[in-house]
């Protein structure tokens, strides 16, 4: 599920990127390259395929993160205090990590990017639709502001992947849990 | 100081013992490598102009699209209105040309009507300035994001085509302009009570830029759907598309 959804949201990110060239709300533009669908059409029609991908694949994620107990167990996050400890723990390379278990800034990191997946979801549908799902923009104070809520978490989004795939690459054998699925440490070996 | 190669620390595992585990992991990854990075440099050339697989997948999912678009449509939900003092101003131009390529409104210009259309007689632009009209304040959306709040007046489609005997299950109403232009949109939302013939623009005739001498406006449908300088209507059951749907804006591109 992690792979099919970090590809769907990867390609919504590109595909967005090229949506957002063409009137880009900000003050600049994305290079052509980084961008997938080559021109607006073919944004659009990536952006409305991943959306499906995304929305099945998040859904059953969704599911079951809260039935399995998942999300509570793992990523609920825990208060501030730990938050600062860990990090300060972190920063200074005394936290430990254990495949499978997430400390305080992780948790927080992983609750809030399902969150603002959510949001970038909730916005991106009352974009699409904001006469036939008018109520849903409104929520939101309107189409233009919806816009711009669909965008900064799109940035969120980004900032999360630049620190998660940073910390992937400091931490490899998490990369190796990840693809062959397993969240077991390695055994000590005598020395 | 570094050991002498003989007594270096003897790892407890050789490459040859995990070498199956090595291979697998080996594999896994360039699959995924495969999936992501390369696939994804394959895939940007995908814009939905190249006849490979990748790009008949996304045009079927439009097509998908289209149906859920449909679906989700109800003549009864209205677009917001806004007051007049919500119009945004100056309002932007637009078109797929720039605006000293706007064309003036021919001498001879009369509404053509054709397909399933029992009274096919041109309309001069004096008869349908004498049908009833409806103002609308309404939100204009780009499928480029954008978007701009214009008062338009006109007469409601629905009570023109009814007035010229339009074949209501028919599947399509296209629009063929004098600027090259062409769009078609479905019969429910062409039903819509918003959906109008506009003739004027901000309270005065439509100028040449703003579509004259008639033009649509829908706002339930995303702006390029509005096709301005009309010079033909047609019902029809024939899929008709139009100059942006030919390229890959999906068709139906309700809001």
């Amino acid at each position: 599920m992690h792979w099919v959804g970090a590809a769907a949201v990867i390609c919504m990110i590109l595909s967005g990127w090229a949506i957002y060239n063409a009137s880009p709300s900000l003050a600049f533009r994305f290079p052509r390259w980084m961008t997938l669908g080559g021109w607006l059409a073919g944004g659009i029609a990536w952006h409305i395929t991943a959306m499906w991908v995304l929305f099945v694949d998040g859904s059953a994620y969704l599911l079951y993160g809260f039935c399995s107990g998942h999300f509570r167990r793992d990523i609920t996050p825990r208060g501030p205090g730990a938050v600062i400890h860990d990090m300060w723990a972190a920063l200074t390379g005394r936290l430990g990590h254990r495949l499978g278990h997430y400390n305080a800034v992780q948790r927080l990191l992983y609750a809030g990017v399902i969150a603002v997946i959510c949001v970038s979801v909730v916005t991106g549908l009352s974009i699409w639709k904001p006469v036939q799902l008018g109520w849903l923009a409104d929520l939101f104070g309107g189409y233009p502001i919806a816009r711009f809520i669909h965008l900064a978490a799109m940035i969120c989004i980004v900032l999360f992947l630049i620190v998660h795939l940073t910390l992937v690459v400091i931490f490899p054998r998490t990369l190796v849990a990840m693809l062959t699925n397993t969240a077991v440490e390695p055994k000590e070996t005598a020395s | 100081m570094s050991l002498p190669r003989t007594e270096r620390i003897k790892p407890s595992v050789t490459a040859d013992e995990i070498r199956p585990e090595l291979i697998g992991i080996g594999r896994r990854s360039a699959l995924m490598r495969g999936l992501s990075l390369g696939g994804l440099a394959m895939l940007t050339g995908c814009d939905l102009s190249t006849h490979s697989g990748v790009d008949a997948a996304l045009w079927a999912m439009m097509r998908f699209d289209d149906r859920v678009q449909a679906a989700l449509f109800s003549r009864k939900r209205l677009a917001q209105t806004y007051p007049v003092s919500a119009v945004t101003e100056p309002f932007r131009f637009n078109a797929y040309y720039q605006e000293w390529q706007v064309r003036e409104m021919p001498p001879d210009w009369r509404l053509e009507l054709s397909g399933r259309i029992t009274e096919k007689a041109p309309w001069t632009i004096d008869k349908l300035h004498a049908l009833p009209r409806e103002t609308q304040i309404t939100r204009h959306i780009c499928i480029e994001g954008w978007s701009q709040i214009g008062q338009w007046s006109g007469v409601p489609l629905h009570a023109f085509l009814q007035r010229v005997g339009a074949d209501f299950k028919a599947r399509y109403v296209s629009f063929k302009c004098f600027d090259g232009y062409s769009t078609s949109i479905d019969m429910p939302s062409a039903l819509h009570p918003q959906t109008i013939l506009a003739l004027d623009f901000l309270d005065k005739p439509l100028g040449p830029e703003w579509g004259a001498p008639v033009r649509l406006r829908i706002p339930t449908k995303l702006g390029y759907k509005s096709a301005k300088n009309i010079q033909a209507i047609a019902v029809t059951n024939a899929y008709p598309g139009g100059y942006w749907e030919d390229q890959g804006y999906d068709w139906f591109s309700g809001s």
